[in-house]
């Protein structure tokens, strides 16, 4: 891919062709603020924070703009300064002044925003202040949709669209009353949304956030049990608890993508019901026993049958691995066809 | 059929019309006269033509303009000029009929004038009235003389010989063509015609497409409309020359449902056309084909935007995105798109009509020909009209209008719709071209103008067009969605006495925020009235934050009293006040009670003129 130079702030900076400056001004370390860019998807320039003045064409965003050869781009200049500060102090004081209770409070990106503008609570004073209250849509298990937190920054809806092919919110009503909603407005649950969670991991600010979800001590790198696809995962660690579970973006397999299951399903891992170690069931009641005594047990059962007194049926949750072996030893061992898998049906 | 072979039939239908042995009676009947009542008139006249038994032909036409005088009647009996008749209701109507028509009887004292040659006593030529004279009739030509439903009085009317020139020339001679007349965007942008066409003509990517912007949506507006509804092909043809010039095969045509009858125009146009040959497989043999489809808009403001107007068409929700890319080069489904406002397209098929030349006759350097108004408000002749670019302001309030209703004083006249700036009494004298009012802090926008009179509260007007913007915001962009909302609330809280001290100064750092920052041009322009206002009349706003308002509208700062050594004691005013905050026994000097009056002003409207008694007050 063809390499340009351009300068952003009297720093020289390589860039590949089809970048935008912001991506490029950001991958050379220099911040822009931005509040609905986002890595994953495709620029569409509406949170208007990312403005920056480039010599020949004047103050334009930088998000949709490419890089080009020579470019010479400046972040600051009076004009980005006043068209930036009033859009962010229209954020602040239309939003909920809570941040303490709120569960983005520290990761928060209108608050990194916020905290590299720079407000002044004098000039906030002067602005009229609205907060909504619309209901909290609470029905759906793994997440909370609060709208009076939400800056329409449209992340969320372009996630569906874009990266789950869902499009199960899109945003409605116009004015001051647009919300991101469902169709016909009604809650997520009842809504084509798989609840994946995507939107939630990619939600900038409070709008999004996960139902009980404690912040982990540490993150072990790990790969998903549900399913043989294999999605690479880190789970949170808080004392030998799981408590969270996000994707590892270095994943070949998922880059970062999760399911409902492998995001939010992760309470078995944990429950007091789990299986630890095999059953075998002695005088009509499963006892405990080590893996050696099961498959010992297994084995000798198995040696009393042969060709179609016998039939496998494997499980998507292996992998191709060991639904081979499973298939192979239908055939080779036990001389039958008799092979399935649930994932046909 | 050929196209000689149309235009023979058509010759043909119209002399017959004009050589009429019975008397013509031509009635306004678009959506401005149904609203006047004209439909009543229409059937009026053919009851009153049955009762008397006396031969007549009756052709619902557009609209002529003359909006003051909706609904109107032209009459045009063998051997005279038509007579234009303003006010007419079914009354009037059926009078017509018995002295006119029977009599001979030609009521000048209704007449507005005459159209056509000869002279009738007593009747001025209509094109010769003040209202008339300045104006230069060119795209509204065939509005109110033609029947809209009818192909064959288009045609006769030199219609569709732009497209046959067209259709016989090279692309770059048309995009030549259009460039030699001038033509700039009528939408209000004021871009170079020729050159969007260019850049699409140049772009890659197949298939193009072209779009005809009809949805019209500023408050007062109806140019667009009018147009439509009563010269629907002299828009078609523009946009198949359109769609020729720059190779597309597909056209649209997108257009508000809130004007049904414009759309029912359009879709019996295309019908009529498709008949012709004029829209389809290889028109009128020339191997050109091109297919137009009418998409209705769901009444959002912001689809008049381009951007958004495409995502309506492709099925999503109208909302703008950045440009660039433009649509000349990525447009309606990623393709090269070119889009302009219905008036441009009618302007295009007059260009390759009469040659650029011609069009450029009118208009000032750099605004070539002519432009349609919707002049509207506190105007003693409000009406639809077409003037040269370059015409001074003063020229249409005074001399098309008339001036000030009830000969009050002039305070503003807005220009371009909400998102248009306030311009006072001392720039009356500039021109009407779009650099000219972009100069003064507005804009030309598609052409709605308003006039406001000095009992017009300027810091009210602001606020009430921002309540537009505000609640037709897509909602997209932050700048927009929370600037004009900040920007209403602060204005209400200045009408309603609460302003803060420094607001003024809010107002327009918020405004140049929104104005610079905003996606689309909503949001740029959206700032425009409080700007244009506190330019030019801060001393309203300083009224406003000592608690006056000097026009006496905003209810906060107003209160009526009854002046006791006037009253009389009449009790109509007590009689007339729907919330009964007034008292007094009769012969006795009445009182408001403040906390209950809603400032209505009925009893200052009620009370007598030779008492005088109720006055309005402001202040403290």
């Amino acid at each position: 891919m063809k390499t340009l130079r351009l300068t952003i702030d009297g720093v020289t900076v390589t860039a590949r062709e089809g970048m935008s400056v912001l991506e490029a001004a950001l991958e050379a370390g220099i911040y822009i603020p931005h509040l609905c860019h986002h890595p994953d998807l495709k620029p569409v320039g509406v949170c208007r924070l990312c403005l920056v003045e480039i010599a020949g064409r004047g103050m334009t965003i930088s998000c949709k703009t490419p890089v080009e050869e020579g470019m010479v781009v400046k972040t600051e200049s009076p004009d980005i300064e006043l068209a930036r500060r009033v859009a962010v102090e229209l954020l602040i004081v239309n939003h909920h002044a809570d941040c303490l209770s709120c569960a983005k409070d520290g990761a928060c990106k209108l608050q990194e925003i916020a905290r590299y503008v720079g407000i002044e609570e004098e000039r906030l004073q002067r602005l009229r202040r609205t907060t909504r209250s619309l209901p909290v849509d609470s029905s759906n298990p793994f997440f909370l949709r609060d709208p009076n937190r939400c800056v329409l920054c449209g992340i969320c809806v372009r996630t569906c669209e874009e990266i789950v092919g869902a499009s199960a919110i899109d945003y409605a009503f116009r004015g001051y009353a647009t919300v991101i909603s469902t169709l016909g407005n009604r809650p997520i649950v009842q809504s084509r949304c798989e609840s994946c969670g995507e939107c939630v991991a990619r939600c900038p600010v409070g709008a999004l956030v996960p139902r009980q979800e404690r912040n982990p001590a540490r993150e072990v790198r790990s790969v998903c049990a549900y399913c043989g696809v294999g999605c690479g995962l880190y789970l949170g660690v808080r004392g030998n608890q799981v408590v969270r579970v996000r994707g590892a973006a270095e994943s070949p397999v998922n880059r970062g993508r999760l399911c409902v299951k492998g995001r939010y399903g992760h309470g078995y891992i944990g429950h007091p019901e789990r299986l630890t170690t095999p059953l075998i069931k002695r005088d009509g009641r499963f006892v405990e026993a080590s893996w050696d005594e099961a498959l010992d047990l297994v084995a000798a059962r198995l040696a009393g049958y042969r060709g179609d007194q016998f039939a496998a049926l494997t499980s998507a949750r292996c992998t191709n691995e060991e639904n081979y072996l499973l298939q192979k030893f239908t055939r080779a061992v036990m001389g039958t066809h008799n092979i399935d898998h649930c994932a046909r049906l | 059929m050929t196209f000689e072979g149309l235009q023979r039939r058509a010759r043909d239908e119209w002399q017959a019309l004009s050589e009429s042995a019975v008397p013509l009676i031509q009635v306004g009947t678009a959506t401005c006269g149904r609203s006047a009542g004209a439909s009543a008139v229409v059937d009026a006249l053919r009851e009153a033509l049955q009762r008397e038994a006396t031969p007549a032909l009756i052709m619902e036409v557009g609209c002529i303009g003359l909006c003051f005088a909706e609904p109107l009647v032209t009459i045009r009996k063998p051997g005279r000029p038509a007579v234009c008749y303003g006010h007419v209701n079914p009354e009037r109507a059926t009078q017509l009929v018995s002295e006119y028509l029977l009599r001979d009887n030609p009521l000048a004292d209704w007449a507005l004038g005459t159209v056509g040659e000869g002279r009738i006593e007593g009747i001025p030529e209509l094109f010769e009235t003040p209202v008339l004279r300045p104006q230069v009739r060119r795209i509204l030509r065939n509005c109110g003389f033609i029947d809209p439903t009818n192909i064959l009085h288009y045609v006769a009317r030199g219609g569709y010989t732009g497209l046959v020139r067209a259709l016989g020339m090279a692309r770059g001679q048309i995009i030549d063509e259009i460039r030699r007349a001038g033509l700039r965007g009528r939408g209000g942008a004021g871009f170079p015609t020729w050159r969007k066409w260019q850049f699409c003509l140049e772009a890659p990517g197949e298939p193009k497409y072209v779009v005809c912007n009809a949805d019209e949506g500023d408050p007062g507006a109806f140019m667009n409309r009018s147009l439509l509804e009563s010269d629907p092909h002299s828009v078609l043809e523009g946009l198949l020359i359109d769609g020729y010039t720059v190779g597309a095969r597909e056209g649209y045509i997108y257009c508000r449902a809130e004007y049904p009858l414009a759309l029912e125009r359009l879709h019996n146009a295309l019908a009529q056309m498709r008949e012709q040959g004029l829209v389809g497989e290889n028109i009128l043999g020339s191997g050109f084909s091109f297919d137009i489809h009418i998409k209705e808009g769901a009444g959002a403001f912001v689809c008049g935007e381009e951007t958004a107007l495409l995502a309506s068409i492709e099925g999503r929700r109208g909302m703008p995105r950045p440009r660039p890319p433009f649509p000349a080069t990525s447009g309606l489904w990623g393709k090269p798109t070119v889009i302009n406002n219905v008036e441009t397209l009618a302007s295009v098929s007059l260009i390759l009509q009469k040659g650029a030349e011609w069009f450029a006759e009118y208009g000032s350097e750099k605004s070539k020909g002519t432009k349609t108004f919707a002049l509207v408000g506190k105007v003693k002749r409000a009406g639809l009209i077409e003037v040269p670019l370059g015409i001074t302001l003063r020229d249409i309030v005074y001399g098309i209008g008339g001036g000030i209703l009830g000969d009050k004083r002039f305070k503003a006249v807005q220009t371009g719709g909400p998102s248009g700036g306030c311009l006072p009494e001392a720039l009356l004298d500039s021109p009407v071209d779009y650099e000219s009012l972009t100069t003064a802090g507005s804009i030309m926008g598609s052409g709605g103008m308003v006039v406001m009179d000095e009992d017009t509260c300027m810091v009210d007007v602001a606020r009430y067009f921002l309540d537009f913007t505000q609640k037709e915001s897509c909602g997209e962009c932050v700048p927009c969605r929370l600037g004009t909302k900040q920007m209403m609330d602060i204005l209400t809280d200045i009408t309603e006495g609460k302003g803060r001290e420094g607001d003024v100064e809010l107002l327009q750092e918020v405004a140049l925020a929104v104005k610079k920052g905003s996606l689309c041009g909503l949001g740029q322009t959206a700032p425009n009235p409080v700007l244009t206002t506190i330019r030019y009349f801060r001393d309203e706003y300083e009224a406003h934050e000592q608690g006056r308002c000097p026009s006496k509208v905003c209810k906060a700062l107003i209160r009526y009293r009854i002046v006791a050594d006037k009253c009389k004691g009449c009790q109509i005013c007590l009689r007339a006040c729907p919330v009964g905050a007034i008292s007094g026994e009769r012969r006795q000097v009445h009182t408001i009670d403040v906390g209950k009056c809603i400032r209505c002003g009925v009893c200052l409207e009620v009370c007598p003129a030779r008492f005088g008694a109720v006055e309005c007050v402001t202040g403290q």
